[in-house]
């Protein structure tokens, strides 16, 4: 089965051709790593998932994506629709300058769900399953600004499952916290695969090792390599992998 | 000490000397004018209307009229001003347009305020048959406020932080939405506070009332929006160039100038101080 794909992806910037024929696809349940020096094109790969380069102004893609099986830059696909059922998550904590509570609700808000009891119901479901729940459960009137950053972190994980995704996407999300922090990011992440299909760049090799089960490298636009993830740490088919792996390069 | 020590010491207290040399030149300024002005500074001179040629009585009539044109031209200027700043911060695409419209901005604030006097007369006096007015003259304030407010709100709005967006797209929510219940919420200090700055700055303008609703003399309140009103920047004028007895206008000069610089700072320090409470309160809730 499969929950994603990427397929023969080709991506411009003006004339930068960032992301080179790639194909990709990812099954439920697992948590794919996408590693590779900076600038090497896994940002705007894990982006194209909630199309989230159309943002950028002179973005040009040709391919295919699909989530589900449905493809998500078809013409009848409505955007926000699209960005609903995928969770993101950045590098840096961006809570909104909101409550606590507010903050979970917002994507049921602006998707115009309004019922006080499933909103509640919601909130409750979505901190407990980032695992925030336990220290946030009296304050959730609070300013999500006043909660330290990797708490913060976990606050835009509950924000992003609020809305059910199909898929969440993780664009280092734990660069900007502590070890202690990271530790129970990486945590959650473990817990969360049980019942979402997780993509996450990330800097940190030892992380990747660590939280998943398929691991990509690019590399100056390609994919170079694509398997499971101690396959590629332990005994990769590609010189490149083989050198950014050992920290030769990167 | 070594030399590069020595010469970073010299630089510190050269720079000192020359920021305390900017703040002493504003003290003069005030100092000058409260010395002279303030004992004429009464209730009376506050609530009465001028006399015997503007020697005696008070500048009543002039601190109403300003309080309309101020009034008048935020109401005309800040929707529109508002609008337009977060049309071209959030909706417009880095493209010539977009160029184009902030350097037409920049511009327009740019241009000598008489030159807005002239257009003021010219379109809302004469062909609009506003006749000299409160509605001509708030009009023609609001335009020249127009790009302050447009630059105050793309400057609030440029500060907050991008990721608040891309956090709330990422969510499904539109730019709408964004802009409504993430953007706004965050700028609005910032935004306010700028509003508040400018009005400070209208309420001293005298070029483009010149011609479009300032009084010489109207011992009178206004009744209208299509009355004429005496307003504070061009009484002071004509206390201190074209009154009947000079040598006892003068008093009265001092004084009003005094009263209009108290109200600019005034209105200033109130900003500042909102904009602090403010800003905590949205980091707060």
């Amino acid at each position: 089965m499969i929950q994603a794909e990427a397929k023969n992806i080709n991506v411009w910037y003006g004339d930068f051709h960032a992301l080179k024929d790639i194909s990709m696809t990812f099954e439920p349940n697992t948590v794919t790593a996408l590693i590779g020096p900076s600038g090497c094109g896994k940002s705007t790969f894990l982006r194209l998932f909630n199309r989230m380069n159309d943002l950028i102004s002179n973005f040009r893609l040709e391919g295919l994506i699909t989530v589900d099986g449905q493809n998500i830059y078809s013409k009848e696909a409505k955007i926000d629709e699209i960005r609903k059922g995928i969770g993101m998550v950045f590098q840096k904590p961006n809570p909104f300058p909101k409550s606590i509570f507010e903050n979970v609700a917002y994507g049921l808000r602006v998707n115009g769900i309004n019922d006080r009891k499933t909103i509640q119901e919601t909130v409750e479901r979505s901190l407990r399953q980032a695992a925030l729940w336990d220290e946030v459960k009296d304050d959730l009137k609070k300013s999500a600004m006043s909660i330290s950053g990797g708490q913060q972190q976990r606050l835009c994980i509950a924000r992003a499952l609020a809305v059910q995704p199909r898929l969440i996407l993780m664009d280092e999300p734990a660069s900007a916290l502590d070890p202690i922090s990271t530790a129970k990011i990486e945590e959650l992440i473990f817990e969360l695969k049980k019942s979402y299909t997780i993509l996450i760049v990330t800097h940190n090799l030892q992380q990747a090792g660590r939280i998943s089960d398929y691991t990509g490298f690019f590399y100056l636009g390609d994919m170079v390599e694509h398997d499971l993830t101690k396959k590629i740490f332990l005994n990769p088919s590609n010189e490149r992998t083989q050198n950014y792996i050992t920290g030769r390069f990167g | 000490m070594t030399k590069k020590r020595l010469i970073q010491r010299i630089a510190f207290i050269t720079f000192g000397l020359i920021s305390l040399m900017v703040v002493g030149i504003l003290f003069a300024i005030l100092g000058f004018i409260a010395i002279r002005g303030i004992h004429v500074v009464n209730w009376e001179f506050l609530t009465a209307m001028p006399e015997d040629g503007m020697t005696k009585g008070g500048i009543f009539p002039a601190i109403v009229g300003t309080g309309c044109l101020v009034l008048g031209s935020i109401i005309f200027a800040f929707p529109i001003g508002v609008l337009s700043g977060i049309y071209t911060n959030e909706y417009l695409k880095d493209s010539w347009l977009k160029r184009f419209i902030r350097m037409m901005t920049n511009n327009l604030a740019g241009i000598p305020s008489i030159v807005f006097g002239l257009f003021g007369m010219a379109l809302f006096v004469n062909y609009l048959k506003f006749g000299d007015s409160i509605i001509a003259g708030s009009l023609t304030l609001g335009l020249l406020t127009l790009p302050v407010v447009i630059r105050t709100t793309e400057e609030a709005l440029k500060s907050v932080d991008n990721t608040l967006r891309l956090g709330s797209y990422a969510l499904g929510a539109t730019k709408l939405q964004t802009i409504r219940r993430v953007v706004l919420p965050v700028a609005y200090p910032n935004i306010i506070t700028g509003l508040i700055l400018s009005i400070g700055r209208v309420s001293g303008e005298t070029a483009p009332i010149l011609f479009t609703v300032a009084a010489y003399f109207l011992p009178k309140l206004p009744s209208s929006l299509s009355d004429q009103v005496m307003a504070l920047p061009y009484h002071l004028y004509v206390l201190a160039t074209s009154g009947t007895n000079m040598e006892e206008t003068r008093p009265m000069a001092y004084g009003t100038a005094f009263v209009l610089i108290a109200i600019v700072l005034i209105i200033n320090t109130a900003a500042s101080l909102l904009r602090r409470y403010l800003n905590k309160k949205v980091k707060m809730d």
